[in-house]
């Protein structure tokens, strides 16, 4: 902005060292400064992937001391590992697919129609969102303690999985509601004038066109359930997560196959991004 | 099935609404109000626990024995979301104005760190700043910094770790305000003469940087005259290269929805944090959400943890409504759905 600011009227100003350094600022240091956070954000991701092939002597793998790929060839070779990551993966499909289909429908009922309540209800989806991770866990493990009798406690599986469904609605709707907002109903219209009763419009009509949405958000569901951390503590029990079993082993020190694991999650993650963004394009 | 909906068309939407919103209703509303109940239960997990009115005291025992760790909860967070906003804004503004054909590969650079795993993230920040790691190592070897320095387990890892942890929930609404920006509006502005902001730009950057810095020495206990000076200092650097009219008089107020989204989605998982506070600090640098773990999970102390957090509950529901109520959801939530 300083360089547009500028631009105007330079013509009719002497340009002095403070014009320079302003142009200076916003040609180059905006940006020289932007590359600086970015590896700042990126840090701590650069560290988690080094500490995975450290070789360190004892538990703490803390300081670098010599390269190995040995855990790289061995990513479950610490007990409970392999069980904690497939806990993890069961309940964020689970969580994923439950919580896709009820958020679709939401944002679908807060875009198409106008009703009473509409306001009651965004203001129901958005505060989840807006309420610390641990009151949600918190209040959780109280209901499931005032139940006090299976299947809800002792907390097991099912308890993470109802919690995970619970916050991950609220961003199926989110992000679905985005891409339904610049959706053209006249293809709708268009589909029953040529004949199409409401059922076939929406499956041929409507649900390929909001699919991309609905994926989004998805993965984002899908990354928020293995991730979750302070809602999972609250209502695990002894069901043993990946993101529980760091938090377990984190006072005596982390095995390196976890860094492994959180190495090639971060991968996997990276690759459906590249992956939808190469989709994209060739779909545009 | 399809001539029921034909005749009831307005029934449509509440039935799409009913699955998500029942599953909010039991399992989100109505545990909070189970929270409240629990506050006043007496007993322990063995006996089982018996719910009377009586045990309102439960309410200021807990806030006398805790409000060391509710103050601290609040200053960290308030420092966290001082840092988070003077290292996003700048961020967020350059990917949206100079961002060009990078722009979305500097936001996915952004919420890339989320990917990897949390815990494991905040972990990555105790090697970074050990004792010997390479922060402090280089600087003790220059001897810059004596030999037994540590930053962790103090309050700086604490608040540096949330920082970390949720700059992109700041950096995010504020880049989707800056990117809804009209660019026409600043055009019409340097038409309309608004031109480098000297010496005002200059000053309000000092001012700023002086008040923001001095108040993160305030809440650190660090050098506060050092901080304000560095802060001015900074500031007016700053202030003298990035300031010009149209952006203090056009684009950042109309960013401000942003910078208040930004503030809400940093603030509210920060006072709740109980991770970094354990895995970066010591039992010094306690949060509030580090007592209310403890009580639950480890002491089973139901009541007493139920009334914390329903405390902190209560508090961030107010602001949160009151923030709806002003300026509605919609930036907030976009940001949180990128």
């Amino acid at each position: 902005m300083a360089q547009d600011a500028l631009a105007a009227p330079l013509a009719a100003r002497p340009v002095g060292w403070l014009d320079r350094f302003a142009r200076f600022f916003d040609r180059y240091l905006l940006l020289v400064y932007t590359g600086f956070a970015v590896l700042y954000l990126m840090l701590p991701v650069f560290v988690i992937a080094l500490f995975s092939v450290n070789d360190p002597i004892g538990r703490s793998n803390v300081a670098w001391r010599a390269f190995t790929l040995k855990y790289w060839l061995d990513p479950f070779g610490v007990p409970g590992l392999f069980d904690a990551v497939a806990t993890s993966l069961k309940i964020a499909f689970a969580s994923t697919f439950v919580a896709t289909a009820l958020g679709t429908l939401i944002a679908l009922a807060l875009v198409r129609y106008q009703f009473r309540g509409a306001g009651a209800t965004n203001l129901l989806i958005f505060i989840p969102m807006a309420t610390p991770e641990i009151v949600m866990g918190a209040s959780l493990l109280t209901m499931f303690v005032a139940i006090g009798r299976p299947p809800f406690f002792p907390l097991n599986e099912l308890t993470i999985l109802i919690a995970h469904i619970m916050f991950n609605i609220s961003y199926v709707v989110v992000t679905v509601r985005a891409r339904l907002v610049g959706f053209d109903r006249h293809l709708e219209e268009a589909a029953m004038d040529l004949g199409a009763n409401e059922w076939t419009t929406f499956w041929r009509v409507t649900f390929p066109l909001i699919l991309p949405g609905i994926i989004a958000a998805a993965l984002l569901a899908f990354s928020l359930s293995i991730d979750d951390f302070v809602i999972t503590n609250f209502t695990a029990g002894r069901t043993v997560t990946f993101p529980m079993y760091i938090w377990g082993a984190a006072r005596i020190g982390i095995p390196v196959q976890v860094n492994v694991i959180g190495t090639i999650i971060f991968l996997v993650a990276v690759g459906f991004v590249a992956l939808s963004v190469v989709l994209g394009r060739r779909r545009a | 099935m399809g001539a029921f909906l034909t005749r009831r068309r307005g029934l449509v939407p509440y039935l799409l609404l009913a699955p998500g919103l029942l599953w909010l209703a039991v399992f989100y509303v109505y545990p909070a109000f189970q929270m409240f109940i629990s506050s006043f239960w007496s007993g322990t997990l063995e006996t089982g626990f018996r719910f009377s009115l009586d045990n309102w005291r439960t309410y200021p025992a807990a806030i006398e024995r805790y409000a060391e760790q509710f103050g601290r909860s609040i200053l960290y967070a308030t420092a966290a979301t001082i840092l988070t906003f003077l290292i996003a804004y700048p961020l967020a503004y350059t990917i949206a104005f100079r961002g060009g054909r990078a722009k979305n590969l500097l936001l996915f650079l952004v919420v890339a760190p989320f990917f990897t795993s949390f815990l494991l993230r905040t972990f990555a920040w105790k090697i970074i700043l050990g004792d010997d790691g390479i922060v402090l190592g280089p600087l003790k070897d220059l001897g810059l910094v004596e030999p037994g320095f540590r930053l962790l387990a103090t309050p700086i890892a604490v608040v540096s770790g949330i920082t970390y942890n949720f700059l992109p929930f700041m950096t995010l609404p504020i880049y989707v305000s800056l990117e809804k920006i009209d660019r026409r509006l600043v055009e019409a502005a340097q038409d309309l003469y608004a031109g480098p902001w000297r010496p005002g730009g200059t000053i309000v950057g000092a001012a700023v940087g002086a008040g923001l810095f001095g108040l993160l020495g305030a809440i650190f206990a660090f050098e506060l005259p050092l901080m304000v000076g560095l802060g001015a200092l900074g500031g007016a650097v700053v202030g003298t290269g990035f300031l010009s009219e149209s952006f203090a008089r056009v684009t950042f107020p109309l960013s401000l929805p942003g910078v208040f989204a930004g503030t809400l989605l940093v603030m509210i998982p920060a006072i709740g944090d109980y991770v970094n506070a354990t895995l970066l600090g010591n039992p010094n640098t306690s949060m509030i959400g580090n007592v209310i773990q403890q009580r639950f999970l480890v002491n089973n102390d139901y009541p007493t943890a139920s009334a914390l957090s329903f405390i902190l509950m209560a508090a961030i529901l107010v602001v949160v409504t009151i923030y709806a109520r002003l300026l509605g959801t919609e930036n907030a939530s976009v940001a949180r759905g990128l």
